[in-house]
């Protein structure tokens, strides 16, 4: 283990576990957000004020009085994390999650260097010093990919959260785990947009505004390569009118925020041509606006439609006479659906009874990139803990 | 008649490869219209690394190329005929006689023999060396197998050949890495009388160790001798059809190839002097749809007919590979073994 960093803790993990929600990790939560809010790096970057917003006291104790938890319930014990490596806070929610679960944690950190993970790390180590309980029970590290410190620590792991690409999960779930260590798999995931012409005719100047600037937060804000941002748009009730009024405003936002690098031109193109040359029976047309936006028409909706995949502002368009049309493609790859004027009740509904595998999340345009406790269809703090059951 | 010639093959491949036509489909382009060469389409060149495309019979290539991918990363394919390998050599020679003379000089070439024997990978730059050979007689090589300077060979090519012109061709860092660093290393100087020398290749490594065109032209002159430098310009996917950067440090086009540089926010044609990213056209490609490529470079054209050195046509700076996109998002793998 020589060739492991240890930024914050050290080998000596003490792995004990807490009871969800304990007073120490409330604190120390509500102390991470005034630090990160108050830090300058908080207010430079957005995903560090999104993760200070989530650990503020109101969130934790609306969570908490929610009662998911039961009466008793402790953590798993430890938890190993590998997060992505490029989306740089998403490590951060990773450990809060499992912490507020009870759990002792092993972060590894993303292997690319992102400014705001340092300034994070910075935080969090100050922060820390004042709950020996939590600093005792905490270690962010990094390693080379040659280390075998995956299989270390997942040697001793009472649980592992496995963020990345499915050859990525296949090599760490290849690890040894003790007997009763539980896996949580974010493996790749595929998302769509259900958007309803005829309301979005209805809609107004401001509420046009609003709309695609969530639609822009959903998708170029993070290039479309979430696995939560929406690769097909699917329009009900749909018309061409609707569809440029839309469009407009999605492509001024964008034009407005969105710093287009050369490489995601040159890639965008590409794209088109690999389209072309791959999908031509499944792809009707393509309409550009530049290199900004890429609409790609699908004529007909097939079983391996998620293949189809946009980066940095490349959509595929479908127009869907019914949901059920949508629901038969729909598999367990599917994610979130966001959208805007339809009944989330009814499609959610819809989803139970026609009993599909795959959609997991149903949010509304804006909040793709919400990720919460529940998440890929997991409710996590359910998932890294565990309850005592006691019989009168 | 660089515009006939170019419509021309746009109609013949759009008939000839299948995966081509589906391209110009979704444009939406009609090639029994005529265009101007500006409104050809073109085609991103990475495109060569996904997909076999040629435009004959696959019973009438006589050559593969493969460009010089990076380990792990996919290479490009190119599928040559016997009638475009003959194409590309005439065209290579009609270019490079323009600047040294139809006669043969004596040959130094700034790389190992190891490049030329492994024939497991038919590769770009071997493909350049053995290219290149033609142009030269008595053809030495300066480096060893392990990259390393032999300076008694050249020391006694170069006595041989004391009185004669000498021709050299390498690789620009790997000139830089393995013979002027040696030279300076050793203290030691070629003390050619009258060079030649001619090399190709990236100048992301030199730009990183600050080094400029001028100050590798100097440099150059200050181990070697008295020495003309030209570096040249040209994609393995249209091998033949090279730009050379002529004594003023301009890149040019010769009869059988044009550039265009392209906005990158919609790819409509820059100015002259302003940057953006690199269209290459040349006549060559017949055996694959290569004759319109959208390169990953970014240059500037500088002008038009106009160039100090005398030579028309259009004449251009090159500025590199355009940035790696910096893409977020959870799709990436983490690790790989």
């Amino acid at each position: 283990m020589n060739d492991v960093n240890f930024l914050i803790g050290n080998e000596n993990i003490l792995n004990i576990p807490m009871a969800p929600f304990a007073d120490e990790v409330c604190d120390f939560l509500n102390d991470l957000s005034k630090e990160i809010l108050s830090s300058s790096e908080g207010r430079l970057y957005p995903d560090l004020s999104a993760l200070a917003f989530w650990c503020r006291k109101a969130n934790i104790q609306k969570l908490k009085s929610q009662e998911r938890v039961g009466k008793y319930r402790l953590g798993r014990g430890l938890c190993f994390h590998i997060a992505p490596s490029n989306i740089p806070v998403n490590f951060a929610f990773s450990y809060v999650f499992s912490l507020l679960s009870g759990n002792a944690n092993i972060v590894r950190l993303p292997s690319k260097d992102f400014p705001q993970v340092n300034a994070l790390i910075g935080i969090l180590k100050k922060v820390i010093e004042k709950y020996p309980k939590i600093q005792s029970r905490t270690a962010f590290v990094k390693y080379d990919r040659n280390s075998n410190a995956t299989e270390e620590f997942s040697k001793i792991a009472d649980a592992r959260m496995i963020w990345g690409g499915d050859n990525t999960i296949k090599t760490v779930k290849s690890c040894t785990t003790k007997p009763r260590c539980i896996d949580i798999a974010f493996a790749d995931r595929y998302s769509v947009c259900i958007l309803d012409g005829e309301k979005i005719l209805e809609a107004d100047e401001k509420i046009m505004q609003r709309l695609s600037e969530n639609f822009y937060n959903d998708t170029y804000l993070m290039d479309q390569n979430a696995c939560s941002s929406p690769q097909i748009i699917y329009w009900l009730n749909d018309s061409s009118d609707a569809r440029e009024k839309f469009w407009n405003t999605v492509y001024e936002t964008a034009e407005r925020k969105y710093v287009l690098q050369d490489a995601v031109c040159v890639d965008k193109y590409t794209k088109f041509c690999e389209d072309a040359i791959d999908y031509h029976e499944t792809i009707k047309g393509v309409k550009n606006r530049g290199n900004l936006l890429y609409r790609s028409e699908i004529s007909v909706l097939s079983e391996n439609i998620e293949n189809l995949r946009g980066k940095g502002g490349y959509f595929y368009e479908y127009s869907l006479n019914d949901l059920g049309e949508f629901f038969q493609v729909v598999d367990e790859k599917y994610q979130t659906v966001t959208y805007f004027g339809i009944n989330p009740e009814t499609l959610a509904l819809n989803i139970s009874s026609h009993e599909l595998r795959g959609i997991d999340r149903i949010v509304p345009v804006g909040q793709a990139m919400d990720i919460d406790i529940i998440w890929d269809g997991y409710d996590l703090l359910s998932q890294l803990s565990r309850i005592i059951d006691v019989r009168g | 008649m660089l515009d006939e010639e170019l419509g021309k093959l746009t109609e013949f491949h759009y008939n000839h490869c299948p995966e081509y036509k589906k391209i110009l489909d979704s444009l939406n382009f009609d090639v029994t219209k005529s265009h101007s060469y500006a409104e050809l389409p073109f085609i991103p060149v990475r495109l060569f690394k996904f997909y076999d495309l040629l435009s004959c019979p696959k019973e009438e290539i006589v050559k593969t190329m493969t460009s010089s991918g990076t380990s792990g990363q996919a290479v490009s394919k190119i599928y040559l005929s016997a009638q475009n390998t003959k194409n590309q050599s005439k065209t290579l020679t009609e270019i490079i006689t323009s600047f040294i003379g139809k006669q043969r000089l004596p040959l130094l070439l700034l790389d190992t023999e190891m490049v030329k024997k492994d024939r497991s990978m038919f590769s770009a730059r071997g493909a350049g060396i053995i290219g290149f050979s033609m142009f030269g007689r008595d053809t030495t090589y300066a480096l060893d197998a392990d990259m390393k300077l032999d300076i008694e060979k050249v020391a006694e090519f170069l006595e041989k050949h004391q009185d004669e012109p000498i021709l050299m061709f390498g690789y620009t860092y790997m000139i830089w890495q393995f013979v002027v660093k040696e030279l300076k290393k050793l203290g030691k100087n070629f003390n050619i009388k009258n060079g030649i020398l001619f090399h190709i290749g990236g100048w992301k490594k030199l730009k990183d160790e600050a080094v400029d065109v001028f100050t590798y032209n100097k440099t150059i002159n200050d181990v070697m001798g008295n020495i003309r430098v030209y570096n040249y310009y040209g994609m393995a996917e249209q091998l033949g059809s090279v730009f050379v950067q002529c004594e003023h440090g301009h890149m040019h086009c010769s009869n059988y190839s044009d550039i265009i540089t392209r906005h990158p926010s919609d790819f409509t044609p820059c100015e002259f002097g302003e940057k953006g990213i690199i269209q290459l056209l040349s006549v060559l490609p017949e055996s694959y749809p290569g004759h319109s490529l959208l390169t990953e470079d970014e240059g500037v054209i500088l002008g038009e007919d106009d160039c100090p050195c005398g030579r028309k046509g259009k004449y251009f700076e090159i500025k590199g590979r355009i940035k790696n996109a910096e893409i977020r998002g959870c799709s990436d793998t983490y690790e790989r073994r």
